[in-house]
């Protein structure tokens, strides 16, 4: 739905499903699959780095509503995977069950189970705050701390989780760099938040994320309330992470997706619970999906 | 060579001209009012209100139609409307400041401030005894209260916004049903349930806990909307960080909604500074300066006026009334500003 006119172009120039592979070269230099494969792809393994998630047969409920049907689907360490489909297709759902903030909602239920470096996340007797420090999340809407500085916001997450840092100047400014925000806030860290521009607010929010040094990320929209020019640097913020950590983002611009992920995972409902219908490296994914519906998605004939 | 200078304008401001016009429409409306006044009936202040209010409204009706047709005239209605009811909710309280005032600070004195009643009557000279006993008892009455109500209340509140128990639907109910128990009821209540059968005595203490019992859900209620007016997004990103729930409450939201809860304990001391009827009854008023809660009875400012306007009759008495009402609203005054103050201060920062 919200990408139709980005891909309308493509769709249009690629009728034939069959002939896509030649035709991008020639025709298309922008289509997603071309813009995926110009990412170097990373390889699970290849590099050992933070924890991998694995999410088995994760159902999940609002009440007696079932929103999300059997997925089951790995992060692999050091990787990025983007989760696209259609509004409503559970892919928010889903990322709120890796870090258990699918249970904040009053009529929430679940099944399955969310393997953190093989331990179910799920298991009893599980102290859920270190899982959300291992798991950070960035929010859809940039949601900084009004009560805060910028500099208090960074480091917010080593008080509110009560940790021990030696030197907080250096964490305060490794944070920003990493967030790509350093050069920008280096001279305003007790301002309020709010002072800064909204793009600005949700790199600050990254920053705020990485200061409990999570190994694995969830991004939920992170760009879907910003203009282009920050949702680029939000963008090479997300591949500089990606060299440290784990990163999962949910999104609706498959443009994004095909820029930042090396996997891509496509989720719908058709009616009923969401459900994943296929992931593969997202080059694959967007030259040669191998389901009809993930096809008809990322070439822009619904969704 | 012409440079022009641009300067900044506010176009959109009525000219002087259309200001003019709007003042010419409140004089005619006058006019017009004083014509009805003349040719009904109606007589007095009240009369002149009601016929200015229906000259008011219907000449700026008519002018704002001549001018711009229906649409702005039905606009123009509901606006003059609510100026006139600006207008009908200023005039009692512009009139209860000017009358305690007036007649208020002909009874003020430096030994109001130093002196109590012990040694002097309601009708003695007003120069004799003072309202020592009454401030003293107020201040530490209400503060004793503030002291009770403060963890109790906020505590309510935050479980019904944070942790939304099973309880919360009756709570709520209740601290509602809570907010509109008659003053009487509470001193009534804290007289048989405390000082009859356990301290046997009135008290300051038994004072203020009849204070607190009205003070707990005006706090509480107002502390739950402003807990209410915080994104759950905070809390979310508090939570996500790794944060116990409580470790959110206190570092995010509580900070998020100071000023609001401010507002809360302002309103909590509004609802109570002026009660008279639980004092009466528990704290057993007093003539003398009382500093200590737990024993003896305690004096405040409404009952002093109280006990000047009933046990009086003289001149001075009622003098004592106003003087008293006069510092009575001094102090909410005064209160209110420092509160404004505080939570002003905290949200600069």
């Amino acid at each position: 739905m919200t990408n139709n006119d980005d891909l309308a172009q493509n769709a249009n120039l690629e009728p034939n499903p069959g002939e896509k592979k030649e035709m991008k070269t020639q025709t298309t230099p922008h289509s997603l699959a071309d813009v995926a494969s110009s990412r170097e792809i990373k390889q699970p393994g290849t590099k050992p780095l933070g924890s991998g998630l694995e999410a088995r047969g994760v159902h999940a409920w609002f009440g007696a509503k079932h929103a999300l049907k059997d997925v089951t689907l790995d992060f692999a360490a050091g990787t990025v995977t983007a989760l696209i489909g259609p509004s409503g297709c559970g892919k928010s759902t889903f990322l709120r069950t890796l870090n258990r903030m699918h249970e904040f909602i009053p009529t929430a239920a679940l099944a399955g189970e969310v393997l953190l470096g093989g331990k179910d996340i799920y298991a009893a007797g599980t102290d859920v705050t270190k899982i959300r420090l291992r798991i950070g999340m960035v929010f859809q809407k940039p949601n900084p701390f009004p009560s805060m500085t910028i500099g208090q916001n960074v480091l917010s997450g080593i008080k509110l989780a009560q940790l021990k840092v030696s030197n907080t100047d250096d964490l305060l400014e490794e944070c920003l760099t990493r967030a790509g925000l350093w050069e920008e806030a280096k001279d305003r860290l007790n301002e309020h938040a709010s002072a800064l521009s909204g793009g600005q607010q949700q790199r600050l929010c990254i920053a705020r994320s990485l200061a409990v040094r999570p190994e694995v990320l969830l991004m939920d929209e992170p760009c879907s309330a910003l203009d282009p020019g920050s949702t680029f640097r939000i963008e090479q913020t997300i591949s500089e992470l990606s060299q440290t950590m784990t990163i999962v983002i949910v999104t609706h611009n498959m443009q994004q997706a095909a820029r930042v992920s090396d996997y891509s995972a496509f989720m719908l409902s058709d009616g009923g619970p969401g459900e994943l219908i296929e992931v593969a490296p997202t080059t694959e994914l967007f030259s040669r999906p191998r389901d009809k519906r993930t096809e008809d998605y990322v070439t822009g004939r619904f969704g | 060579m012409s440079t022009t200078t641009i300067k900044p304008g506010r176009p959109w401001e009525p000219t002087a001209k259309e200001r003019s016009q709007k003042g010419l429409n409140l004089l005619i409306a006058v006019a017009l009012s004083l014509v009805l006044l003349f040719v009904t009936g109606l007589n007095g202040k009240l009369g002149w209100v009601a016929a200015f209010f229906f000259s008011y409204v219907s000449v700026s009706f008519i002018a704002e139609y001549r001018r711009a047709g229906k649409p702005a005239a039905q606009d123009s209605l509901l606006t003059s409307i609510s100026r006139f009811a600006i207008f009908l909710a200023i005039i009692p309280i512009v009139s209860i400041l000017a009358t305690v005032i007036s007649k208020g600070w002909r009874g003020l004195h430096w030994g109001l401030f130093t002196q109590d009643m012990s040694e002097a009557t309601v009708n003695s000279p007003i120069q004799e005894g003072g309202m020592l006993a009454a401030i003293v008892g107020t201040l530490i009455m209400v503060g004793l209260a503030l002291l009770f109500t403060l963890p109790i209340a906020i505590l309510t509140a935050l479980y019904l916004t944070e942790i939304k128990g099973k309880f919360a639907r009756p709570i709520r109910f209740l601290v509602q049903a809570m907010s509109g128990v008659p003053s009487i009821v509470a001193g009534l209540f804290i007289l048989s349930s405390i000082v009859y059968p356990v301290t046997g005595e009135r008290s300051g203490l038994m004072g203020a806990l009849a204070l607190s019992i009205l003070m707990i859900p005006t706090v509480a209620r107002t502390a739950e909307e402003v807990l209410l007016l915080i994104p759950n997004d905070l809390r979310e990103a508090g939570l996500a960080l790794g944060a116990t729930q409580w470790r959110t409450v206190a570092m995010v939201v509580v900070p998020a909604v100071k000023s609001g809860l401010v507002t809360a304990i302002i309103l909590g001391i509004a609802r109570v500074i002026g009660e008279t009827a639980p004092i009466l009854l528990v704290s057993g008023g007093g003539d003398a300066t009382n500093f200590n809660p737990v024993s003896g009875p305690m004096g405040s400012i409404p009952f002093y006026v109280w006990n000047a306007f009933l046990l009086g009759g003289s001149e001075e008495s009622t003098q004592r009334t106003w003087a008293g009402l006069l510092v009575l609203l001094l102090w909410v005054l005064i209160l209110f500003t420092i509160a404004r103050y505080i939570s002003s201060r905290s949200q600069k920062r």
